[in-house]
């Protein structure tokens, strides 16, 4: 297990209770998501592992330490994709490793490269307000992607990109995730996408947010998109996990 | 007026005031803005007197500082400085609030450090409100030595308008009047062209 979280518990100062007794380990190589209805404290458990915000109890468990800061091992993707209005796309995917203090050189160099590999070559001088939802966010992936972590946490990634370019976005970043071998935490609220994109499911409840149940989806990601979504695993997952869910809202 | 060269020694003298007080607000007031923004302490310190400073009628402030400072060069710069300090440090000080949280986050998320998280996200984000502070102080100073130059002794512009009126001179008085509310609104309006092109 890359990333284990023991016994986490998170109590906001105005006392209300995000988070209570969350066990969860997550294997390498492999995409979780953390799932729930809005208010669940999903994405507060993935800010605490990524070491964003402090836990209240518990343990945070990376590469086998135990961890309270952000860490090089790590890379966070963020809801509203976090990109410096006054840099080039050049700048923001480079800005990890700019932090890092690596020559700008070699910097631009890496970013070029992730910035090919994300599908906006010739995109490199725009700033972000002349990109798209979507482009934004391949942007904020790629930043991810630069700083060479092992562990990627994403959180929401897709939430504010319209229908039509996550899907392309999902099927872009399984190939690439599957490419480089990285192990990814997500965050969504959307069954769907946790559905096709996932490994492993823990659904979390609301208030306070527990681990309800874990769901390992029978999919075959090797196989392409389309078949995917027809793909009787596919379904059957997305109806559990419904089942499960509807109880909550 | 022009062509005697009356006018041209009057701006002359009140610019001085105005041009001093405004290098000294622009140094002092971003510092003073940036350290409220950046320190809660430095911020629970001179927060309350930038308030007041903004809240206070200046034109009955103003003989405190004849009776405190005279009626010199002095008194004029702190005329200016009272009023335009405010606006210069208030928009400094809520250019580095307004830091959005993420970027913040983001910054952390990458390691970087509170160094970095100052010169690199939070200045930047600022910039653009500090030179708006800026613009808006350079026209509170504009009615800062105006007041100053009408209230204090009559120099520079305030003279000539002072003693227009009073020789019922009444076309070379409006002149002057025209002539500084000209000068007012086309430096403000190179500063605002300037703003534009630097953060659109």
């Amino acid at each position: 297990m890359i990333v284990e979280v023991k016994n986490v518990a998170k109590t906001y100062d105005n006392g209300v209770e995000a988070l209570r007794d969350v066990n969860l380990a997550f294997p390498p190589g492999q995409l979780s998501t953390l799932l729930g209805p809005s208010g669940c404290g999903k994405t507060t458990l993935l800010k605490i592992i990524a070491g964003l915000i402090p836990k209240s109890a518990g343990e945070v468990w990376v590469k086998g330490k135990k961890v309270d800061a952000p860490g090089p091992e790590r890379a966070f993707v963020f809801q509203d994709f976090a990109l410096l209005p006054w840099a080039d796309v050049l700048r923001n995917v480079g800005f990890g490793l700019e932090l890092r203090g690596v020559p700008r050189a070699e910097r631009e160099e890496v970013a070029r490269k992730y910035i090919g590999e994300v599908g906006l070559k010739g995109f490199e001088h725009r700033h972000p307000s002349q990109l798209s939802g979507g482009m934004r966010q391949r942007v904020g992936l790629a930043r991810a992607l630069t700083v060479d972590a092992d562990i990627i946490l994403m959180d929401e990634p897709f939430s504010s990109v319209d229908e039509q370019t996550r899907r392309k976005f999902q099927e872009d970043l399984l190939d690439l995730l599957r490419q480089h071998q990285k192990t990814v935490i997500f965050v969504t609220h959307s069954i769907e996408e946790a559905a096709y994109l996932s490994d492993q499911i823990a659904l979390l409840s609301p208030r306070p947010g527990t681990v309800s149940k874990i769901v390992r989806p029978a999919v075959d990601h090797s196989r392409s998109p389309d078949e995917i979504r027809r793909d009787r695993g596919y379904l059957d997952t997305v109806d559990e996990i419904w089942t499960i869910l509807r109880k909550y809202v | 007026m022009i062509l005697d060269g009356s006018l041209g020694k009057a701006y002359l003298i009140t610019l001085q005031p105005l041009a001093i007080g405004i290098v000294l607000c622009g140094a002092a007031g971003i510092g003073f803005g940036i350290g409220m923004g950046l320190s809660r302490s430095v911020e629970w310190l001179s927060l309350p007197v930038f308030i007041i400073l903004q809240a206070a009628p200046m034109a009955a402030i103003i003989p405190l500082l004849t009776y405190m400072y005279g009626i010199g060069l002095t008194s004029k710069v702190l005329a200016v400085i009272m009023l335009a300090a405010p606006v210069i440090v208030m928009n400094s000080y809520k250019g580095i609030r307004n830091t959005p949280p993420s970027l913040l986050q983001m910054c952390r998320s990458f390691q970087g450090t509170r160094g970095q998280e100052v010169v690199k996200i939070v200045l930047p984000h600022a910039a653009a409100l500090i030179f708006t502070g800026l613009r808006l102080g350079l026209a509170m100073g504009f009615i800062g030595i105006v007041i100053a130059e009408l209230l204090i002794t009559p120099t520079g512009i305030g003279d000539l308008i002072t003693y227009n009126s009073s020789v019922a001179d009444y076309p070379k008085m409006f002149a002057t009047i025209a002539s500084i509310v000209a000068v007012a609104a086309i430096s403000l309006h190179l500063l605002e062209r300037l703003e534009r092109r630097w953060f659109p």
